[in-house]
């Protein structure tokens, strides 16, 4: 059990600086996930921190240890790697043994911590098998056993689940979120996954070109994105981007482009002063955007072709045309829409987002 | 209908023939003939069958009747059975040649095999100049046998001997050393020309094999608490060893038959005391004339290179099975 800290933490290869000034807290017992696009930083980060990539700046602490200077085997790691990286010629029970027989733990224990693992795993019937004779949903399993018999301090987990097709995917995520609930173990999880990231991480960090946009609660950043990268990022489907211009009109600002003008909800005219006149990014999220009423003040609600009608059963994505831009709604599976339909969509105002142009920052 | 000679017969009342160039019809035919699946691989076997069996069965066969001879350069050949075999046996130069192909054989395989190991870890890590390092590696693997012994046996020369001149003005010796005029020093001498010789073939191959091992198994072993050494021991060697047992035999199979290097570094002497099978083969057959008995001590060397193959097999297939 312990925290892990970065400072100030870098990596430089010869021409590329792949992590940037990364600080970070993980607390005791979190789970906290790296998400991001590759090359992001995020699995290097990992990297440094399980001693397998140098650290070229900065300080990680493991518990109360400054761990930049020792090997891997001494900073007290587990790590599940996306490949699973089960030693082909050995049993399961002797990939998960192997990390025990290192440190020299007597043989029964040895025993007893695999045994133990393989129940918690359900792979007990497998432990005389070969790795290829597995398959990729049980090699992943024998790869979290063998880090869970270390009984470590962190685990550190590389994208474990990419290797998995989409229905074995979602089975072991539950199950890692059960596992990790079980062990309490501080863990530091790699995923390029939104999804994944959402819904195991009790903190998720955001990276992107070595730099953390944001760091916070799934939720939290679901609802707050901090810059349009991370807005754009979390969600499925993506958020709407479009440039609109803010413009004052009978004593109220208004978001206003080609096809749409829509009035500065009262929370955000205060911010959106200074940007009178100016170009910026708003962002809509297709679940916030609905069919109009005669509820729905006009003030929030403009016209819409249909290009795309895709019904997914428990809903239905519309990509459509607001002047010049297509955007994507989601709708109540009960809409009937058919192509070139004109529709009328209104959206939450409380709920959209705008981000500057210039910065990419919330306002 | 674009085919009318290929085309099924059952259409043909409906095709208008436009009869295609006589070139073309024959070109269609023998593409028809290789459609044919036996006949496909009869012609593509037939080369080697031929090569193997005019080149190798043929003398074969032929080197298993004179070791049953008496036949001798010019004359012609008598059945005497085991006659040669037991001649040789009892022959002490044969003894010590078969004893020095068993030293030589061993000695450079394992030289070759731990240098060359060796030097493919070293490469498989990057490095600055690696490519470099690489290329030049397999120059005595390049140059030919006979060239590379010439330079060495200068190097042991007994009055030029570079060897000796080095070490003598660097203080560490004050008389030569009897590099080659000393059978047992001769026989060191070559072994070492060998392993020099046969490393980067080792290096080589298990660079390969070393390629095809994961880097994230290096990595989960070092994070389950192995050192180098261990990482080696426990990872890499039994990832290797299908590999391994590969190049060994094949090493095995070419040292203990080998005749160049001896027959320019030393010439089987001084006194015979060199002498491997091959170079004494050559010695009685060949120089001496004595055809049947050359062909009997040639012969001595398959029953053991039938064993290493034989071992060789089972043991790979032990592993694949496991």
């Amino acid at each position: 059990m312990a925290q892990v800290m970065m400072k100030d933490l870098n990596k430089k290869y010869d021409e590329v600086h792949a992590v940037k000034d990364v600080n970070l807290h993980i607390r005791d017992k979190e789970f906290v996930v790296l998400v991001g696009p590759s090359g992001c930083g995020k699995s290097t980060t990992l990297r440094m921190v399980a001693g397998l990539e140098e650290i070229t700046g900065g300080e990680i602490t493991i518990g109360d240890r400054i761990v930049n200077d020792l090997p891997p085997k001494d900073r007290d790691i587990a790590m599940v790697f996306q490949n699973y990286a089960l030693y082909p010629h050995m049993t399961v029970y002797d990939n998960m043994a192997f990390g025990l027989k290192m440190r020299k733990f007597p043989k029964p224990e040895i025993a007893k911590r695999v045994q133990e693992a393989a129940e918690i795993l359900g792979i007990q019937e497998l432990l005389k098998r070969k790795p290829r004779q597995l398959s990729g949903g049980q090699r992943q399993r024998v790869a979290v056993g063998r880090a869970i018999v270390r009984h470590p301090q962190v685990f550190l987990f590389d994208e474990p689940l990419s290797n998995l097709d989409a229905k074995l995917r979602v089975q072991m995520r539950v199950e890692l979120k059960r596992l990790h609930d079980r062990l309490e173990t501080t863990a530091i999880y790699v995923t390029h996954d939104q999804v994944e990231a959402m819904t195991l991480g009790d903190r998720v960090v955001v990276m992107k070109d070595g730099w953390i946009q944001q760091v916070g609660e799934p939720l939290e950043l679901y609802s707050k994105p901090a810059n349009r990268f991370v807005a754009g990022f979390i969600g499925s489907p993506a958020m709407n981007f479009m440039e609109v211009a803010v413009a004052e009109a009978n004593g109220a600002l208004w978001l206003d482009t080609t096809g749409l003008r829509v009035k500065v909800p009262a929370p955000l005219a205060g911010r959106l002063g200074a940007y009178k006149g100016q170009r910026i990014t708003l962002g809509i999220r297709p679940e916030d955007l609905h069919m109009a009423t005669s509820n729905d003040p006009a003030d929030y609600s403009f016209d819409a072709i249909v290009e795309v009608v895709e019904p997914l059963g428990s809903e239905i994505l519309l990509d459509v045309k607001v002047g010049q831009s297509v955007i994507v709604a989601r709708v109540d599976p009960t809409v009937r829409a058919k192509l070139n339909d004109k529709l009328r969509l209104a959206l939450h105002p409380e709920r959209v987002r705008i981000f500057d142009n210039k910065t990419e920052l919330a306002i | 209908m674009k085919n009318p000679i290929a085309g099924g017969a059952g259409s043909a009342a409906r095709v208008e023939v436009a009869l295609p160039h006589s070139g073309a019809v024959r070109r269609r035919a023998f593409e028809r003939l290789l459609e044919n699946e036996r006949l496909l691989a009869f012609a593509l076997l037939t080369p080697t069958v031929v090569l193997l069996g005019a080149f190798i069965a043929y003398p074969f066969v032929m080197g298993v009747w004179f070791s049953l001879s008496d036949i001798s350069v010019g004359q012609p050949a008598h059945f005497v059975g085991l006659k040669n075999f037991v001649k040789a046996w009892n022959d002490s130069i044969f003894r010590t040649a078969f004893w020095n192909t068993t030293v030589y054989t061993f000695w450079a395989t394992i030289f070759k095999l731990a240098l060359g190991m060796w030097l493919a870890i070293i490469l498989n890590r990057h490095f600055r100049g690696k490519r470099l390092v690489r290329a030049s590696m397999l120059l005595p693997f390049i140059i030919p046998t006979v060239l590379s012994t010439f330079a060495w046996r200068w190097m042991f020369d007994p009055t030029f001997s570079v060897l000796n001149w080095t070490l003598y003005k660097m203080g560490v010796i004050v008389t030569k050393l009897p590099f080659l005029s000393n059978g047992d020093w001769a026989l060191w001498c070559a072994i070492a020309v060998n392993t020099w010789r046969g490393m980067p073939f080792f290096a080589i191959t298990l660079l390969a094999g070393l390629q095809t091992i994961n880097t994230d198994l290096h990595e989960a072993a070092s994070l389950d608490g192995a050192n180098g050494w261990k990482r080696f021991w426990h990872v890499t060697w039994p990832l290797l060893k299908p590999v391994t047992v590969v190049v060994v035999v094949f090493s095995i199979i070419q040292t203990f038959s080998d005749f160049q290097l001896i027959y320019v570094l030393t010439g089987g002497g001084p006194a015979n005391s060199t002498h491997l099978l091959a170079t004494y083969a050559y010695q009685i057959g060949v120089a001496t004339g004595l055809l049947g008995e050359g062909a009997a001590i040639s012969l001595f060397m398959l029953p053991v290179l039938f064993l290493v193959v034989w071992a060789q097999l089972r043991y790979l297939r032990k592993l694949e099975g496991a």
